[in-house]
């Protein structure tokens, strides 16, 4: 058994493998103590070998975990395990937006990542939900159903909801909003993916990656198709387990 | 068995009698003694002789300070810098003292956006709010400040600073040409002028040429410590060089390049033997861009905590300051200063346009330090070197060398990102071996 563990800021991930092969995903909120929490995610599996990343990995293997990675080279690992010939990731996370150009042997070639702000992250997305009254689930299905925007400048997350709560006090139909907030994060995400010099195929995963509007719209931006993974949250895990799985055969 | 534990020495009567803000001082004091056992002094297999430079470091806000003024009692011109344009020589020529002035903290950004925008350099700010809260005793000991035009934040933020305390401006040029460096020798020779007006006697050809051979002395020792650094297994830690440099600005230049050279025997020896602080299969990173002022350790702390070596300073507080030396063949005065300045002149600040020279040391600093990649480290709104960045990024593209560009200022929000950007460079220059 091998177990990778992502640790993030807003969810802790564990994907259990068994000789290479995904046996198990579980994903619980990080919450107030991350150690008690994932600990807890890990009982049950005392033999297993595990690998940690995310925000908490370095906590994780002070207390647990046999070794660390980054998400990101996490992430390539588990995209790669979906889409072998993938060169560009984009992951969008709880706290972060990275994205990441591969080499053609799939090992990291650049990547770039938001540095201090929530902005276009899975938490931006958190907050205007909520400001709109939607569940994260509902969001991305409001927002495909609008076919006007209205202008929402900020990608600042505190700018961003009071810009939302005047267009709201202005009558502006909440789809309209939602709309346009799913297009703000995808304009972020083609800057940094033109930045970055990015080439296809690319993939996309960590949790944003399961609104299916952004993943058209970006794909439309983009004009070509996003290749999706299953469970995009635990693909930061999966690539930790992945990990873990490869070294013990060596 | 515990060793005593390390402090920055305290002395109240010293701070008072510099009107300082003391309970603040005394605060701050205590926190840069933790911050800097807790990133120094449990470093594995630190040279015996950086004991000379810790020492400095605990007499940073004491001893050191009243030495200066020692000097500053029997007539000796105490001149406050934070740039490498300032011509120490002339000061040192003069029977003065040249010191880097605190602009490398945190804890004074607040006081400074009492009254400055919030958009500008961290390192501008810092220096401002420590002047404007009494909070520097460097900066209450100086008789002016030397200010130079090499960004626009610090060139008016001079204009508000000299309400506080004389404020010396000397225009930089921005670009290279010959009448440029007409422009710029003419201010060295201003700048001579005010800084005799100061000590009260006309500055002489031999002081003049004795001074330069003291700075160049200071300089070599300081290439030394750089040269030594490119060997694998790196001698020394990159915190510890970094250490090094920052104190070269606090520190009297002979003594400093007497213990600079004692400690360079040391890593020699360590060298014969292929000692190392790390072991030689760990990442070696180079650092490009913008100066580290004391205390500012934010980048090499988390480099080396992932378990890198840093082996270069390509940045103000590392070769820029000391890569070129003076032509010590000058005859006459005029000759002298003409040589000077074409020292001065390659300096490759990215204030000038173009600075193409630049990027060619670059390159040249990561081949002769036998690094594995290039993190580009940029203080927040510095705009010329953020843009500059652009360039050394595509030649490092073109070479295939590992490179990543972090911009930052002195808070401590984003370490976590940045470790993890670190930590994601250190691997994929592991994987690419």
């Amino acid at each position: 058994m091998n177990i990778g563990i992502d640790i993030g800021s807003r969810t802790i991930k564990v994907a259990v493998i068994d000789n290479g092969m995904l046996v198990e995903g579980k994903i619980e909120p990080s919450g107030f103590d991350p150690k008690t929490q994932a600990a807890g995610m890990l009982y049950g599996y005392p033999d297993a070998n595990v690998v940690a990343t995310g925000y908490g990995r370095h906590l994780a293997r002070k207390h647990f975990a046999h070794e660390v990675i980054t998400e990101i080279k996490a992430h390539a690992i588990g995209v790669l395990h979906y889409h072998p010939d993938c060169r560009t990731v984009i992951d969008v996370g709880g706290q972060d937006a990275k994205v990441i150009l591969l080499d053609a042997q799939g090992r990291v070639d650049r990547f770039l990542m938001n540095d201090k702000c929530a902005a276009g992250t899975g938490r931006f997305m958190e907050i205007m939900a909520a400001s709109l009254g939607y569940s994260l689930d509902e969001f991305g299905h409001v927002a495909a159903s609008s076919d006007r925007t209205a202008p929402v400048n900020s990608m600042c997350t505190v700018f961003a909801e009071s810009e939302v709560i005047s267009l709201r006090n202005n009558g502006v139909p909440p789809e309209d909003i939602a709309r346009a907030i799913h297009l703000t994060v995808v304009d972020r995400l083609v800057s940094m993916l033109d930045r970055l010099g990015w080439k296809e195929p690319i993939a996309f995963s960590g949790g944003v990656a399961r609104n299916g509007f952004i993943r058209s719209t970006l794909g439309e931006r983009l004009k070509t198709g996003i290749l999706s993974v299953d469970q995009p949250d635990i693909i930061g895990a999966l690539g930790a387990a992945l990990h873990s799985f490869e070294k013990q055969k060596d | 068995m515990s060793s005593p534990a390390f402090e920055v020495k305290a002395d109240h009567e010293l701070w008072e009698s510099l009107g300082m803000n003391v309970e603040r001082f005394e605060k701050m004091r205590q926190m840069l003694g933790q911050a800097f056992a807790g990133a120094f002094l449990k470093q594995p297999n630190r040279p015996s002789k950086m004991a000379y430079f810790d020492d400095l470091m605990s007499n940073l806000h004491s001893g050191r300070v009243r030495e200066i003024l020692e000097q500053k009692k029997k007539g000796a011109p105490v001149v406050g810098t934070f740039c490498v344009f300032v011509p120490e020589e002339l000061v040192i020529a003069a029977g003065g003292v040249c010191v880097g002035l605190c602009a490398g903290s945190q804890g004074s950004v607040p006081d400074a956006e009492k009254t400055l925008p919030r958009n500008i350099c961290p390192m501008v700010k810092s220096a401002y709010g420590f002047k404007a809260s009494a909070i520097c005793p460097y900066f209450q000991s100086v008789d002016f400040v030397y200010g130079e035009t090499t960004c626009d934040a610090k060139k008016k933020t001079w204009e508000l600073l000299d309400r506080m305390v004389p404020t010396h401006v000397m225009e930089i040029p921005q670009m290279k040409r010959a009448r440029d460096k007409a422009l710029w020798l003419d201010e060295v020779k201003e700048f001579k002028t005010k800084i005799d007006s100061v000590a009260g006697k006309a500055t002489g050809l031999e002081e003049v040429r004795s001074a330069v051979s003291v700075m160049n002395a200071k300089r070599r020792a300081l290439q030394r410590l750089t040269a030594l650094r490119a060997a694998i297994p790196s001698p020394i830690s990159g915190k510890d060089a970094l250490l090094v440099e920052q104190l070269s600005f606090i520190d009297e230049p002979v003594r400093f390049a007497k213990n600079l050279n004692a400690l360079c025997d040391e890593l020699d020896e360590r060298v014969k033997k292929g000692e190392g602080v790390v072991s030689k299969d760990e990442p070696r990173i180079m650092i490009s861009g913008t100066p580290m002022a004391l205390p500012n350790w934010k980048v090499h702390n988390v480099v080396e905590a992932a378990g890198a070596v840093i082996v270069n300073e390509e940045s103000c507080i590392g070769t820029r300051y000391f890569k070129d030396l003076i032509d010590e063949s000058g005859s006459g005065m005029d000759d002298i200063l003409e040589k000077l300045t074409d020292r001065y002149m390659k300096i490759d600040c990215s204030c000038f346009t173009p600075n193409n020279e630049r990027v060619d040391q670059v390159l040249k600093e990561y081949d002769s330090s036998g690094a594995e990649g290039i993190i580009h480290y940029c203080l927040q709104f510095c705009h010329t070197y953020n843009i500059e960045a652009i360039k050394i990024k595509e030649a490092c593209e073109a070479r295939n060398i590992p490179f990543i560009a972090i911009e930052s200022d002195y808070s401590p929000e984003d370490v976590g990102q940045i470790q993890t950007r670190v930590e994601a460079f250190l691997e994929q220059i592991r994987e690419k071996r």
